[in-house]
């Protein structure tokens, strides 16, 4: 393989990582606060590209993508009203059962409303635009996304650092009872959380697909699984952490896929993520946890 | 003592005639097809939602990957069990390992009575097989807790389809394309059980041993460990002999359930056994109850009766008087199922039996409770 060709599909897997890590901060966020695998995340991520799809049908682009992340965080909080918090006092093993089932409703809603039948995802002319850099060649979007990646990351670590809000999240995903007892409004904490959540991967999602043309009700399950995996890689519940595994994983994907090995292309992900978890259980970035008798 | 046995006796009773009734359904089995495919269904799924339970309720190991060692027990029965004659029909893209090849003709020539327990031989190297894998990435899996051990298993299951699926495997499993041409159920004891029967008889010897497990002193530290494990582990419960255990057996269940469905559904994929196999299945034990075996047979004939069956006038058109009612459509049967699962998962908490097992007494007792409120 040439150095050219390396250089071309390295721009690929950043591009695609920088989608990745969108959706990855959205688990990493929700199990820093909520210590819950939000299943029905990814399948968030494919009810947006659907959004993106019929609000694109009606308005210009930009208006389009305002209501698609409008619509998507209002999902997110929806959901957790509904399935989420009327559980808060349950096992934890609820609670994920609960999100596998908000996760398959939607897959069987959307699969009701839209059929299975992939639907083409509606082209926006300025991210297509071809950009040629001396032998390499890229769509705006290729190089957008890792860009926009950063400053998204970069406004929300201002955000958890500096304001009252982030602060509150900080100490509620420390201790849930001390804040709680402090006079923390838990439940606003836990809605601010999903909002950022399901806007990330809102912004995500538009960028993912812009690149793969077609959604599906199912095309939210494997993205979502290994944006898990980047949140567990990363070091879960660490921004920083989650941003640098979506982007790792996104590009070791794209160059399994370009060595041939696409079948293996999922499973390495999982590989990496038991091989993770048992040499540093806490990510790359995670702090070591005492486990309290 | 007396009491034992009369229950006993009921619960023998009832076997009898649920056996009769199979007989009854085997001779009539034209007029009542739906019937028996969601029997024989919800058999093979309630074999599989006991042995998750045993690891999910009763061991209190959340693992998600039942699919993955269910496409291992799948595949094995699938590729012993297609006839020589077949092979190079299913595998008309990339051809057929020499060795499989081999041992099928072997096995082909040889005397009648290994040919007629050929089947129950697949089904069990199968299911040994995936205990052999579940021992391997035991090991290293069952360290980690709750969550993360979901979602290694459920990375596992997914690696499990990957290399099936892989075409550095393609003379074995046939890659993509899956395999076909797999016998029907065999006929057990020369034909005195029909071919219909015979997946209720091995599930029930199974499902009878998972049981009997959960009874002994083991099913008693997996419990212990389910409640506590620092504290089993204090009481000198050793954990990691016991998690694994637990998880082998369950593997080993699970790849048995595989090889079953691959005869009932006559062909396999490795798109038959993705993440959503799981989650169906893990929905099946939490509808019946987490930590209730009878709870999860009686929901798995519960859920596939409705999804297959009950539910499927959804997604015709209904129409009242000239009055065409929206909505009915196809997939409005699965929405419906889904929101029906939300409201067990969210407001039915405990599920159809909680950790309750079914009881003749209970049903006895409240039989004679409500006679003595008529009289």
């Amino acid at each position: 393989m040439s150095m050219t060709t390396i250089l071309q599909h390295c721009l690929t897997g950043i591009s695609l990582g920088g989608a990745y890590a969108l959706i990855a901060i959205g688990y990493t966020l929700v199990y820093g606060i909520l210590r819950l695998i939000n299943f029905a995340h990814g399948d968030i991520f494919m009810m947006a590209g659907y959004f993106m799809i019929f609000s694109l049908a009606s308005f210009p682009w930009p208006v389009a993508i305002i209501i698609t992340l409008v619509v998507t965080t209002a999902m997110g909080i929806a959901i957790e009203r509904m399935a989420y918090k009327p559980l808060r006092s349950s096992p934890r093993m609820s609670i994920m059962i609960s999100a596998i089932g908000v996760s398959y409703l939607l897959q069987n809603l959307s699969t009701y409303l839209f059929t299975a039948i992939p639907r083409g995802y509606p082209e926006i002319p300025i991210l297509k635009r071809i950009f040629q850099m001396g032998e390499l060649s890229a769509s705006f979007v290729t190089i957008l996304t890792p860009v926009l990646t950063i400053i998204l990351v970069v406004i929300l670590m201002v955000l958890v650092n500096r304001t009252k809000t982030g602060m509150a999240m900080r100490a509620v995903s420390k201790d849930f009872e001390t804040a709680k007892l402090m006079g923390i409004n838990i439940n606003r904490v836990i809605s601010v959380t999903f909002a950022i959540g399901s806007f990330l991967a809102g912004v995500g999602s538009i960028l993912y697909f812009t690149d793969r043309m077609s959604v599906t009700p199912f095309s939210g399950t494997l993205p979502g699984l290994k944006c898990f995996v980047a949140a567990v890689f990363g070091g879960i519940g660490n921004i920083p952490g989650a941003v640098v595994g979506g982007f790792f994983i996104g590009i070791v994907e794209t160059l399994l896929v370009a060595l041939g090995y696409s079948t293996f292309s999922d499973a390495f992900t999982f590989f990496l993520l038991i091989v993770m978890l048992l040499v540093r259980p806490t990510g790359l970035f995670g702090e070591k946890t005492v486990e309290k008798v | 003592m007396i009491k034992i046995k009369r229950n006993n006796i009921y619960t023998l009773v009832t076997l009898a005639l649920l056996l009769v009734f199979l007989y009854w359904l085997n001779a009539n089995r034209l007029q009542n097809g739906m019937l028996v495919s969601v029997l024989q269904k919800g058999v093979i799924l309630a074999l599989v939602a006991v042995s998750m339970n045993l690891l999910n309720g009763f061991t209190g190991l959340f693992s998600l990957g039942q699919a993955g060692f269910m496409s291992i027990g799948a595949y094995t029965t699938a590729i012993l069990l297609i006839p020589v004659q077949n092979l190079d029909g299913v595998y008309y893209m990339n051809g057929v390992h020499p060795a499989i090849r081999a041992l099928k003709e072997l096995v082909a020539s040889s005397p009648e009575l290994v040919r007629i327990v050929f089947p129950f031989i697949a089904l069990l190297l199968g299911g040994l097989l995936a205990a052999f894998a579940a021992a391997i990435v035991g090991v290293a899996v069952l360290r980690l807790k709750s969550d993360y051990l979901a979602i290694a298993t459920l990375g596992l299951s997914e690696i499990v389809r990957a290399i099936f699926s892989s075409p550095q495997f393609d003379q074995i499993t046939n890659g993509s394309y899956g395999l076909n041409k797999i016998p029907n159920f065999p006929p057990m004891l020369w034909g005195a059980i029909p071919s219909l029967i015979t997946p209720f008889i091995v599930v029930t010897f199974c499902i009878i041993f998972i049981m009997l497990l959960i009874k002994s002193s083991y099913g008693r530290a997996f419990k212990a460990i389910r409640e506590d494990e620092i504290a089993a582990e204090a009481m000198g419960i050793n954990l990691f002999k016991h998690k694994s255990m637990s998880f082998i057996i369950s593997s080993f269940f699970s790849a048995v359930a595989g090889g079953l469905l691959a005869m009932y559904m006559r062909s396999i994929e490795a798109k038959t056994f993705s993440i959503t196999l799981t989650y169906d299945i893990l929905l099946i034990v939490v509808i019946g109850g987490i930590g209730s075996v009878t709870g999860s047979v009686l929901s798995a004939f519960l859920v596939t009766a409705a999804k297959e069956w009950w539910l499927r006038f959804f997604d015709q058109p209904l129409t009242i008087g000239t009055f065409e009612v929206p909505l009915f459509r196809t997939g409005f049967r699965m929405v419906i199922f889904s929101i029906l699962l939300m409201i067990v998962v969210l407001i039915y908490r405990r599920g159809l039996m909680g950790t309750n097992e079914f009881n003749w007494d209970r049903i006895i007792n409240r039989f004679k409770k409500r006679k003595g409120g008529q009289a």
